[in-house]
């Protein structure tokens, strides 16, 4: 059974604005899963209902197989943990350390099981030599890094990442793509939303592709980066390594070992 | 002449015991497109902020070493006289929006109101903006409704409408769809066509090799790598000071490795087919 379900879901904003048309998507517990779509194709709106920070207008969510309509934002945030695209929204206290155990504290857990939490998600982020750092003595890149860890350090069983890789450089992408893989195999979902074509290739099984407000593709990244049609209809493009194995004449390519052994 | 001169330039910002830059010495010529690389806390920020001289009037902290900017001291430029030569568009988009004005067309004049330009012309860029930017369906808007990457296009049209002659461009793209960000790149080269010189701060390799003609690599603060794209970032030697290498060039490396072919190795997509569908060798 899937633990998170939208089923024809729609959100109209209160000024009438229609920002996304009967979505349906399922997740099931260790899953990792990329969100990529055109800016304005209801990405950022789609998983804002998922933990309910908006409500649908249209349609139902389904939390462990119970429809969230009468749960509080608060119940379903436990469980469906979102990181905001702008860190700096999310910011607010003077030190790393308490950034990442404020929620914990609020729920008034014992200072060692705050203190074992919120080491453990500082460790999982690269942010354990930083801990007593005021957080605006960091870069945005690293900033980004402190609120996934201080939603991580709340254990939710969803983690939604909104364009974490923007900004970021060669070693933190890595550093996401190693959070992502290590939440999933602790039987967490995982749903990022991303630009980074490349990033989705290396680190992701399933992807949905969103336009126009809608799903159009919920599929594997070949499937996915190899239908010009649906690119085209969504205005995303191939990977370069696809575009050049595209030219060459060759189909269905991901990465570098395969084009060599096609190519040579 | 160069434009842009930085000579045993180094920094420390205030309280810090380190130099973020240390004795950082290059010269960018008129015309020219620097993409400025390297990890994350090098300091590519603090040298674009050298550059537009917040360093050190608003950052205060420590500069040694001499910068020019069209020949002329930096420190015997006024305020609103550096901002009219040097434009300057900010990593965060989010702190580049004015907050004062109330829809998009007012925002992208806001900047012009400030140094005086005629109502007449302001009108008249406000409106070659709107094209170039395709913010056709946002002029209206309030510019904090926008989503972030609108804000970001929103936040480069209303330093371009200044007009200036050096345009430093801070991760234009970070929050941009690979769509939006290609028009960016665009607007680029038409920048460069107009004679802009440009440095671009960007993390999306593909698109800086394919439209910088020169790269300066920052490793901990000092000059990693400089020269001219096609040398720079088809070295290997990129990956160890934290930079990163085009798709096509990791795939070169990787089938040179394997076949011993020598020559050149290409930076795009285009260069690269050209070489391949002549059977690999050059």
């Amino acid at each position: 059974m899937a633990y998170l379900e939208l089923k024809n879901v729609s959100y109209v904003y209160p000024n009438g604005y229609t920002a996304v048309e009967d979505v349906s998507m399922a997740f099931k517990e260790g899953e990792a899963v990329a969100i990529i779509g055109q800016n304005g194709a209801g990405k950022t709106t789609t998983v804002k209902l998922m933990n309910g920070l908006l409500r649908p207008s249209k349609g139902e969510i389904l939390l462990e197989g119970e429809s969230t309509e009468n749960k509080t934002t608060a119940s379903i945030a436990r469980k469906v943990g979102y990181v905001f695209q702008n860190p700096d929204d999310q910011i607010f206290q003077e030190s790393i350390y308490k950034e990442i155990a404020y929620g914990l504290v609020k729920q008034k857990m014992s200072h060692e099981e705050v203190k074992r939490r919120a080491l453990e998600a500082a460790r999982l982020c690269g942010l354990e030599e930083d801990l007593e750092e005021h957080p605006y003595n960091l870069p945005y890149s690293k900033r980004k890094f402190i609120t996934i860890a201080a939603i991580v350090a709340m254990d939710p069983k969803v983690v939604i990442l909104d364009e974490p890789t923007a900004g970021q450089d060669r070693a933190s992408i890595q550093l996401l793509g190693d959070i992502v893989h290590k939440l999933a195999e602790k039987n967490k979902i995982v749903i990022t939303i991303t630009h980074d074509m490349e990033f989705v290739v290396k680190y992701f099984k399933r992807v949905i592709v969103m336009a126009e407000k809608k799903v159009r593709r919920d599929g594997g990244p070949r499937e996915i980066f190899w239908d010009e049609e649906l690119l085209r209809f969504s205005s995303l493009k191939q990977p370069y390594l696809c575009q050049l194995a595209n030219l060459l004449g060759y189909r269905d390519i991901l990465t570098i070992d395969e084009l060599l052994e096609v190519d040579l | 002449m160069a434009v842009i001169s930085l000579k045993n330039v180094s920094y420390r910002y205030p309280l810090e015991e380190n130099q973020v830059i240390k004795n950082v010495s290059f010269e960018i010529e008129k015309g020219q497109v620097w993409g400025l690389i390297g990890a994350n806390e090098s300091g590519k920020t603090s040298i674009c902020n050298i550059i537009r001289g917040f360093i050190p009037e608003i950052y205060r902290g420590e500069l040694e070493g001499e910068v020019e900017i069209k020949g002329k001291k930096i420190e015997s430029y006024g305020d609103g006289e550096l901002a009219s030569v040097v434009g300057y568009s900010f990593q965060n988009p989010f702190t580049q929006i004015s907050g004062v004005k109330e829809t998009v067309y007012e925002e992208l004049a806001y900047g012009m109101e400030n140094i005086g330009v005629p109502r007449d012309e302001m009108i008249d860029r406000v409106e070659k903006l709107i094209q170039i930017f395709h913010l056709e369906k946002l002029k209206d808007k309030n510019p904090f409704q926008l989503s972030g990457g609108q804000k970001q296009r929103v936040a480069l049209a209303s330093m371009i409408a200044l007009d200036p002659e050096i345009v430093i461009l801070d991760e234009p793209t970070s929050q941009l769809d690979p769509q939006s960000t290609e028009e960016i790149f665009e607007i680029i080269q038409l920048l460069k066509e107009q004679g802009k010189t440009i440095i671009l701060v960007e993390h999306k390799i593909d698109l800086i090799a394919e439209y910088c003609d020169h790269i300066l690599l920052i490793s901990g603060g000092e000059i990693g790598m400089i020269g001219e794209t096609e040398e720079v970032l088809t070295d290997p030697k990129v990956l160890t000071y934290g930079g990163q290498l085009p798709q096509v060039v990791l795939y070169f490396l990787e089938r040179r490795k394997k076949t011993g072919e020598k020559g050149k190795i290409p930076l795009t997509v285009e260069q690269a087919y050209k070489i391949l569908k002549k059977g690999g060798r050059n």
